[in-house]
């Protein structure tokens, strides 16, 4: 049966905070947009985010955006690229002000402006006394902020595709991108979207790991749909662990809370951060209180009764601050903790939470590629951003608050040059017939019934392999073993069958699908692990513990074409600026 | 623990049935999603429902559990009584076991006009408000769009098409009480009909059940009492 | 003001009309304990009392207005049908008020 096809001026795959935040700037220009979402939009991660939004708008202590661009840069480990950096720092104040003016309920100083917080790796004056630069919606601001795009998407009139699973990329002979193939998750029929511009905006992939902050949901759908379609991934190798998220659950306990004034204790009762950064203690950046709270958990200084968790106090706050500024993390360490952090410390340990690696693309959200002319060429057609991309902002270690940013601020820019680019190329290029083959082949597969292993067999040990063998420290001999089980259990993928054939909302099928998208991103992650001999923000090797700048200030680039690993510069200069160039990182 | 579910899958049934399951899991520490998705990946893969973030806040597993609507994901195991009867949200039309089809939800969300409006030029600064103003928006900013409420409200059960329901007045008061919106007046004109807002009645089930532990019906109240304001 | 509002308003006010005779009317009948017909009637003599009756009944027929009214727009779907109960209510209600007020004032 030859599937639907619609048609509209472009296509975003995606529908949180970076999706709908570019699906407004283009239904607001009149453009024709629509957006595909495996789940009802407010489902989506974005959702889930809770400390803030980052922006130096200086409504409680002095800032300005070089400061936050210093700190970012620094935050990065000096690998994230540096116009990019400025483009966002730079326009982090407008962004959120834009916010604001669409209704996104912050929460207020007393003077009437936006709340803002402080936290991890901010600072005043290039690295002197803690910055308060965090805007917050209580702790609860990625509702706030998803709920409001979502809002006025519905005002802008943007297409929704609500419940549609992505397939693959759509291209001609020439490389355009021309749209997608999609899977109604109801009806369970295939679908073809031709579109002048597709944006990615598919978010992480936490779920390779067994233990994550992350939602089901994020499996990585458009960095399998970037692979399968001979694109490259850059910088797998960095996954931020979040120093704070609950033991079993794996849900996040916000940063926010240390911005409050919560603090990390041992079993000794110490305060340990001082001794790991004794300038900024527990707001360093996250991946120095990562690998602070993995090595007293190591060195046998954990708490509880199996000493395996660090314990997060907050009691000296106080219950209105708590009930006030940190209601939803009351709300969870209750439910998943059963701690009142009113009256007791929540345990956490590190637990997977951020990709900073992902679809490389310049500042507009373009992909690009190494192609003939240079290693950044854009793919005709087809965008990026959120999570699922790599500009680099967040080179190897993203700064709390900056994610949320990281999705207004591309999301619009992306818009923007859609936008641009649509007026200048008016004629849209003929879709192939057989543009949607591979995607409807793919879904094909998973019509075979039969005898086999289960999906959720297999996902379970991805999870396990790539939490034991690709967590906070690595070495060598682990990952090689890593990728030795992987093969394994790569063969063992093609063997797995579906017992569920009904074609309505057939979930066991799209678990199916995700798994597909899960074992590449797990793949890439191990292999650039491998490449890079070196420890740079989130990236600790056990075995090449030291920063080498002199042959890594580069990016990876993961190609899934024989496991292959590229190389391309990092982007040190800055767009106006003086550069900041690479030092010793301490807090 | 034995759990008793509503399934109904429309290409292979003639009738929903409740479908019997034992597992094998510690009550204490878990929720009632972490059993769901255990039978869902060990036993039957078949078992359908809707889940994201498993931890509240994404709104998907709304569902009906022991007779009360919830999330699964934030139901603790201990305390339901066994056999746990799981079964969709009630009031609205099934796609697939636990799998309801929200549509009615979502237009009535939409028929609200859930966005701020404020004709006056944006300042280069953010719109002031204070924490007083703020406040007022406390208890409204929170929902998560579950549909636990609506589809817990008779009014709604009969009239999904005409009366907006508690999720939806929810939203419509969220903005009334933004001391930035300057269109309260058009709001209260799109809620003055004999449907849309006065076939809530007050019975509060919108109240127990909301996991968020909102109050739609005090909202609701406040609405009203602005309406009989205005008209004095 | 609309139809609905006004509705919704008239409940409430004849809620409150009722609610304040619900405790008034006890606390006369403890004061005057009829003993036989003659009494009870004597209840109802002084024309303040009367006027406080006819008052409750006509809040109760326009309370169970609004409430019938809102049933039937709940689960009766047939115009016809609707308009039908909706008028048998009306007359039904009307005929008790006119009834009430013979029975007050027929006596005397």
């Amino acid at each position: 049966m030859k599937p639907v096809k619609r048609k509209f001026d472009a296509v975003i795959i995606g529908g949180g905070g970076a999706g709908l935040r570019a699906a407004l700037q283009l239904s607001g220009s009149g453009l024709n947009v629509a957006v595909v979402s495996k789940v009802f939009p407010t489902r989506s991660h974005t959702v889930s985010a809770q400390g803030g939004i980052t922006a130096a708008l200086g409504n409680v202590t002095p800032d300005n955006w070089h400061w936050h661009m210093y700190d970012t840069v620094k935050g990065s480990d000096y690998l994230g690229d540096q116009d990019a950096i400025e483009f966002m720092c730079r326009h982090a104040a407008e962004a959120v002000i834009e916010l604001e003016h669409m209704g996104l309920p912050f929460s207020r100083l007393d003077n009437g402006r936006i709340y803002q917080r402080p936290f991890g790796g901010q600072s005043m004056n290039y690295g002197g006394e803690q910055a308060t630069r965090t805007c917050a919606a209580a702790d609860r601001t990625g509702h706030a902020l998803l709920h409001t795009l979502y809002q006025q998407n519905l005002r802008a009139r943007t297409h929704f595709f609500d419940e549609y699973f992505a397939l693959d990329l759509l291209r001609d002979a020439d490389g355009y991108v021309l749209g997608v193939s999609a899977l109604g998750i109801e009806s369970g029929e295939a679908l073809v979207i031709e579109a002048r511009a597709t944006l990615l905006a598919t978010g992480g992939a936490g779920r390779i790991f067994r233990y994550s902050t992350n939602a089901h949901i994020n499996t990585g759908d458009g960095l399998g749909m970037a692979l399968r379609a001979g694109l490259a991934l850059q910088d797998m190798e960095f996954w931020q662990f979040h120093p704070t998220g609950l033991p079993g659950s794996g849900s996040l306990i916000s940063e926010g809370v240390r911005g409050e004034g919560g603090y990390l204790v041992n079993n000794q009762g110490e305060r340990f951060m001082e001794r790991y950064a004794p300038h900024a203690k527990d707001l360093a950046s996250r991946d120095v209180v990562a690998r602070a709270v993995a090595l007293e958990i190591h060195a046998g200084r954990g708490c509880g009764p199996n000493g395996d968790v660090i314990h997060l106090k907050l009691d000296h706050l106080g219950a209105v601050l708590i009930k006030d500024k940190l209601p939803g993390i009351r709300e969870l360490a209750l439910r998943f903790a059963g701690v009142d952090p009113i009256d007791a410390p929540i345990p956490v340990v590190p637990t997977a939470h951020y990709m900073m690696g992902g679809i490389p693309t310049n500042l507009h959200g373009q992909v690009v590629m190494p192609a003939r002319f240079g290693p950044e060429e854009p793919v005709p057609g087809l965008y990026a951003v959120g999570e699922c991309a790599c500009v680099s902002v967040h080179g190897a270690n993203r700064l709390g608050g900056n994610s949320l940013l990281d999705l207004v601020v591309f999301g619009r820019a992306a818009g923007n040059h859609i936008i641009e680019t649509l007026r200048d190329n008016p004629f849209p290029r003929v879709l192939p017939d057989n543009a949607a083959e591979a995607g409807l082949a793919r879904l094909a597969r998973w019509d075979q019934s039969g005898q086999g292993e289960s999906v959720a067999e297999i996902r379970i040990a991805l999870q396990t392999l790539m939490q034991t063998h690709c967590g906070v420290f690595r070495t060598e001999a682990l990952l090689r073993d890593g990728l030795t089980q992987m093969d394994a259990l790569e063969t063992r993928l093609g063997a797995v069958r579906l017992t569920d054939t009904s074609r309505v909302f057939n979930t066991a099928r799209i678990e199916a699908l995700e798994l597909e998208n899960l074992f590449p991103v797990a793949r890439a992650t191990l292999v650039s692990a491998l490449a890079r001999t070196e420890s740079r923000g989130a990236h600790a090797r056990e075995d090449y513990p030291q920063r080498d700048d002199d042959h890594w200030l580069k990016h990876t680039l993961y190609s899934r074409d024989g496991d292959q690993i590229d190389t391309k510069p990092v982007r040190l200069k800055p767009l106006t600026v003086e550069p900041f160039l690479p030092k010793e990182r301490t807090y | 623990m034995r759990f008793s579910i509503y399934r109904y899958d429309p290409e292979h049934d003639a009738q929903p049935r409740m479908q019997t399951y034992e597992l094998d899991i510690e009550p204490a520490g878990n929720m009632l999603l972490d059993a769901l998705l255990r039978i869902k990946d060990e036993q039957d893969s078949s078992l359908t429902l809707r889940r994201s973030c498993r931890e509240g806040v994404c709104g998907s597993d709304g569902m009906n559990i022991n007779g009360s609507n919830g999330l699964a994901c934030i139901t603790p195991l201990t305390g339901l009584k066994q056999p746990i009867a799981v079964r969709p949200l009630p009031g609205l039309p099934v796609i697939r076991d636990l799998v309801v089809d929200m549509t009615p939800l979502n237009q009535q969300y939409k028929s609200v006009e859930p966005w701020l409006n404020n004709a006056d030029p944006a300042p280069e600064i953010e719109r002031l408000q204070s924490p007083a103003q703020r406040a007022q928006l406390d208890g409204l900013v929170e929902c998560i769009q579950c549909g636990c409420c609506s589809s817990a409200c008779p009014s709604f059960w009969w009239n999904p098409d005409k009366f907006v329901g508690p999720a939806g007045l929810l939203a419509a008061y969220r903005y009334i009480a933004d001391s930035r919106d300057q269109n309260t007046d058009a709001r209260l004109d799109n809620l003055q009909d004999p449907y849309r807002l006065f076939r809530c009645h007050g019975i509060m089930n919108c109240v127990s059940v909301c996991p968020k532990g909102l109050n739609p019906t005090a909202a609701i109240g406040k609405i009203k009492t602005l309406l009989v304001k205005r008209s004095t | 003001m609309s139809g609905a509002l006004s509705n919704w308003l008239v409940q409430r006010i004849s809620a409150v009309v009722l609610a304040l005779y619900s405790l008034f009317f006890p606390a006369w009948l403890l004061f005057h304990w009829p003993h036989g017909w003659l009494d009870w009637r004597g209840l109802f003599a002084p024309l303040p009392m009367r006027i406080a009756t006819l008052l409750f009944v006509l809040a109760l027929a326009l309370h169970a207005w609004v409430g019938m009214r809102d049933i039937f727009m709940d689960y009766v779907k047939p115009p016809g049908v609707r308009l039908a109960l909706h008028v048998a209510a009306l007359v039904w209600l009307a005929s008790c008020v006119v009834w009430a007020t013979a029975i007050l004032w027929g006596q005397a």
